[in-house]
C-alpha cells in the first residue's frame, strides 16, 4: 500500500482548505470503497481527509423535502422513519444492498463517489480508461457480463452499482454541494454523474475540493410512497450487486397512471432515467402491453458487449415485473 | 503453447503479455482461463513495491477504547483496524478472510456497530469504543450465543467464527432474527465456506427463545495463557 498522509477535518471549510492546499488528496467518508481501491493499488492518494465526522450526519425534515446528511450512514438512512414513510423505495433499496457491516460504515455522500466494481478498473494490470486514460479498455472484448447496456462509449462500458442512488435518482433526489470558495452550489442527483464519453476517469461532476453536504428529497415525490417497488435482479439471493435495478414508482388516480418515476440502476454509468418513457405513463390506464411497449422504448439504444447481451432483455423483464407490482397487477 | 494466435486471447491475457509478465506467470493465468476459472486478475498479483519510504512524522496519534481498555497509541495511517488488532495488539480473534469486505470474518462492534474491520482504517477509531470477540462473555462465563454455537455446531474449521458471532450477537440485539429467512438475510455479511449455515441459524434461534443449554454458560477449561 502506498504511503499517504492522514488528517481529520475539524469543519467542512478546514476540510476543503486542506483538499486544495495538498496534492493528490482524497476526502476519506466511510472508507468501504476507497481503503479497498488503495489497497489494491487502484488509485493512490497521498493525503486523505477524513470528513467523517463532519455535521452532516442528521436526517431532517427541511423547508421543501427531507435532508439526507452526506456523513449520515447508510444504515441510519434506511432506518429512518421519514424515510421509511415517505421514501420508502430508498429504506428498501439500501437495505438491498451489501451488508449490515458494509451499510453501518459506508456514507450517503460516500455512497455518490463509489466508483465502478469493473474488474478491469479494479486490477491495476489490464488496460483501463476509467483507471488509466489512454491505456485502453480491457472490458470491451473481455468479461463484462456485469458492465453496462445504456450509455457506454468506445472508451469505458463500466456500469455504477449503487442501489441507494437508483431509488434517490427515481424521486429526483438534489446533491448540494459547498465549494472551494465558500459557496454552495446544487446538482440534481441524476446529472451528478457523468456517462464515460471520452473521459471515463471523470465520474463526477464535482469540481476540485468541493464537498457533499447532503442529499434532499423533495416534498413532491412523497406522492410516489404509496405504489412504489426497487427491484433487484442478482446472482444470488443476498449480498450481491445488482445485475439490473429498477426504482419503480406511480402515482394513480382514478386507475389511470396520474404520474411516474423509473431509473435503472447497474446498466449504466449512472442511474438511468428516460424521461420520454416516463412520458408514456401518464394518462394511461396500467396493463402488462403498456409496461411492455415502455421497456421496449428504455432499451431502444442499448448495446451489448458479448456476456452482457442478456442484460437487455432482462431489463425489459426487470421494467414489466417492478411495474406490475406497483400497479397491483402481479 | 509457444505461440498462441492473438485472437484467441481474452484480452487480459493481451495485457499481461503486453506488461511482460514473465512466461510461468502467463501460462499460469493461460490454465486458469483454460480451465475456466473465472479471472478475478486482482486477486492473483500483488500490488508494485512503492519507491516512497515511510514518513514517521506522518503517523497519526489515535486515543481509543478496545475492550473496555483505553489506550493511545501512533500509526502508520495506513494500518487496516484488523492489522492493529492482530498485528500489533495480540487479539488474534478476529480474522483476516478476505482482507476487502466480502466475507465478514474481520466483524467487531465499533459503538453501537457492527463493522467490518479491514476496511477500517485505525486511524478512524480515535476516541471511538471497539469490541473485539476477546471482549464478549468473561472470564468465567461464555456470551449465550457462544454456547449456542457449540450446541448447535454452527461451525466446522472455526475460522469464521468470531466474526459469525460477533456478527449474531448484533442481529439478536436489533431485532433481525424474527424468521430463519430474516436471520440469513441479516447474517449474509458473513460467508461460512464449510456451510454451516444451518447450524448458525439453529444457534441464532436458540438464543432468541432461550432454549440453548445454559448449564453451559460456565466456563470450566483452564485458560490457555
Amino acid at each position: 500500500m502506498n504511503p499517504f498522509q492522514y488528517s481529520k477535518a475539524k469543519s467542512a471549510d478546514a476540510a476543503i482548505n486542506g483538499y486544495m492546499e495538498h496534492d493528490n488528496t482524497a476526502y476519506l467518508a466511510g472508507g468501504t470503497n476507497l481503503v479497498d481501491r488503495i489497497r489494491r493499488d487502484v488509485t493512490h492518494p497521498d493525503y486523505l481527509i477524513d470528513v467523517s465526522e463532519l455535521p452532516f450526519s442528521k436526517i431532517e425534515k427541511i423547508e421543501g423535502g427531507l435532508r439526507l446528511g452526506a456523513m449520515a450512514s447508510n444504515s441510519d438512512t434506511a432506518d429512518d422513519e421519514n424515510v421509511k414513510n415517505d421514501y420508502p423505495i430508498v429504506s428498501e433499496a439500501i437495505l438491498l444492498g451489501a451488508t449490515d457491516q458494509l451499510r453501518n460504515k459506508a456514507t450517503n455522500g460516500g455512497n455518490l463517489m463509489q466508483r465502478t466494481r469493473c474488474s478491469y478498473y479494479m486490477s491495476p494490470h489490464f488496460a483501463c480508461n476509467k483507471r488509466e486514460p489512454g491505456s485502453g479498455c480491457d472490458a470491451i472484448d473481455g468479461h463484462n457480463r456485469i458492465l453496462s447496456v445504456l450509455g457506454t462509449s468506445e472508451k469505458c462500458i463500466a456500469s455504477y452499482p449503487s442501489d441507494m442512488c437508483t431509488a434517490l435518482a427515481a424521486l429526483d433526489a438534489v446533491v448540494q454541494i459547498q465549494t472551494p470558495n465558500g459557496g454552495k452550489r446544487s446538482l440534481p442527483l441524476v446529472d451528478f454523474r457523468r456517462l464515460p464519453g471520452d473521459s471515463p476517469e471523470i465520474d463526477t461532476n464535482l469540481k476540485e475540493g468541493e464537498l457533499i453536504t447532503s442529499i434532499d428529497l423533495p416534498e413532491s415525490s412523497k406522492a410516489f410512497a404509496k405504489a412504489s417497488h426497487y427491484l433487484k435482479v442478482r446472482d444470488r439471493h443476498s449480498y450481491a450487486f445488482a445485475l439490473v435495478s429498477v426504482a419503480a414508482a406511480l402515482v394513480m388516480e382514478n386507475n389511470m397512471i396520474k404520474d411516474a418515476r423509473m431509473a435503472l440502476g447497474s446498466v449504466a454509468a449512472k442511474p438511468w432515467r428516460d424521461q420520454e418513457a416516463e412520458a408514456m405513463f401518464i394518462g394511461k390506464k396500467p396493463s402488462r402491453e403498456l409496461f411492455e411497449k415502455i421497456a421496449e422504448k428504455t432499451m431502444e439504444g442499448a448495446k451489448g458487449y458479448g456476456e452482457n447481451d442478456f442484460k437487455i432483455e432482462l431489463g425489459k423483464r426487470a421494467i414489466v415485473k417492478a411495474f406490475m407490482k406497483v400497479a397491483g397487477l402481479s | 503453447m509457444d505461440k498462441i494466435e492473438e485472437k484467441e486471447l481474452w484480452p487480459e491475457e493481451k495485457s499481461l503479455m503486453k506488461a511482460e509478465i514473465s512466461r510461468r506467470k502467463f501460462i499460469t493465468s493461460a490454465t486458469l482461463a483454460a480451465l475456466g476459472l473465472a479471472m478475478t486478475p486482482y486477486a492473483t498479483l500483488a500490488a508494485a513495491p512503492s519507491n516512497k519510504p515511510v514518513n514517521f512524522a506522518s503517523f497519526v496519534e489515535i486515543n481509543t477504547t478496545i475492550n473496555g481498555q483505553n489506550m493511545k497509541m501512533k500509526l502508520d495511517p495506513r494500518t487496516s483496524l484488523l492489522d492493529l488488532l492482530r498485528e500489533q495488539l495480540g487479539l488474534t480473534g478476529s480474522k483476516k478472510g478476505c482482507n476487502q469486505g466480502a466475507c465478514g470474518a474481520c466483524t467487531v462492534h465499533m459503538g453501537k456497530d457492527r463493522i467490518n474491520s479491514c476496511l477500517t482504517l485505525a486511524a478512524q477509531i480515535d476516541g471511538k469504543e471497539v469490541t473485539t470477540i476477546e471482549g464478549i462473555g468473561s472470564e468465567t462465563e461464555f456470551h449465550p450465543i457462544q454456547v449456542a454455537f457449540m450446541e448447535h455446531d454452527g461451525y466446522q474449521c472455526g475460522y469464521c467464527t468470531p466474526g459469525q458471532i460477533m456478527s449474531a450477537i448484533k442481529v439478536l440485539e436489533e431485532d433481525h432474527a424474527g424468521s430463519d429467512a430474516e436471520i440469513r438475510e441479516w447474517m449474509s455479511g458473513n460467508i461460512c465456506r464449510c456451510g454451516a449455515y444451518k447450524g448458525i441459524v439453529e444457534a441464532v434461534k436458540s438464543v432468541r427463545d432461550e432454549t440453548y443449554d445454559k448449564k453451559l454458560i460456565k466456563r470450566t477449561q483452564q485458560k490457555v495463557s
